[in-house]
């Protein structure tokens, strides 16, 4: 790589073929996010207090915590691919493939902590 | 131009800042009573209110471009006049129901 003009070189490399699955995911999740996220906002807006023993009480029923838990992954997901497209735009070289790895590792931890926070809420852990 | 670096702008913030809150208020929910008033401390500061506020002021934006982006995809909404009308708005309409939702919350 690196000689040649840029046709020759993209002609060598081609495309990764991954960008509509990109794309398309990027589109089912955000609709994900639409209806998991009003429904965030409207219990926000529903329950009576924000105090530790309602809001855990709360997120302990069995279609909160299943709905938070599809809300972590939909939203870890659509921000990992949205975060991913702004990457690709402005770092290039090494330093892209080392901050879409950094962004794949944030995100499954960040999304894998929630889940596991949701799952110790329902099954009265805490 | 301004709406697409809006959504941009927006969307990126709420991955990291409003990410991190959400995993924060479930950890502290997770952790017990301490956690949780800890949570809450920070929450209902003057600090903290601005970062809640600001998180649903950029969901509320995302959300309204991010529609239309949506009814953009299936080859709606090119025309002039209608894009134009759509792009502005976009934000009022994330004003108006980031007013409306703190409205509801603070009643």
């Amino acid at each position: 790589m690196g000689n040649g003009t840029s046709i020759g070189r993209v002609r060598g490399l081609g495309a990764a073929k991954h960008g509509t699955h990109h794309w398309l995911l990027q589109r089912f999740t955000a609709v994900g996010n639409l209806v998991l996220l009003l429904w965030l906002g409207i219990s926000l807006m529903l329950l009576p207090n924000f105090s530790f023993p309602t809001v855990s009480e709360w997120i302990a029923g069995p279609v909160p915590a299943t709905a938070m838990a599809l809300l972590i992954i939909s939203s870890f997901w659509h921000a990992r691919l949205g975060m991913q497209v702004m990457l690709e735009d402005y770092i290039h070289g090494a330093n892209r493939v080392a901050a879409i790895i950094a962004l794949n590792l944030v995100a499954f931890a960040g999304a894998a902590f929630g889940l596991f926070c949701v799952i110790r809420l329902a099954l009265g852990g805490a | 131009m301004f709406i697409s670096i809006l959504h941009r702008v927006t969307g990126n913030g709420l991955a990291v800042v409003g990410l991190a809150v959400l995993v924060w208020w479930l950890g502290a929910l997770a952790g017990g009573v301490q956690a949780y008033a800890s949570f809450s401390e920070h929450a209902s500061s003057w600090y903290g209110m601005i970062v809640l506020v600001g998180i649903s002021w950029a969901f509320f934006n995302h959300m309204a471009s991010g529609i239309r982006h949506l009814v953009m995809d299936i080859g709606a909404g090119y025309e002039l006049g209608t894009n134009k009308t759509w792009s502005i708005l976009c934000p009022a309409i994330a004003i108006v129901l980031t007013a409306a939702f703190w409205a509801v919350l603070l009643a």
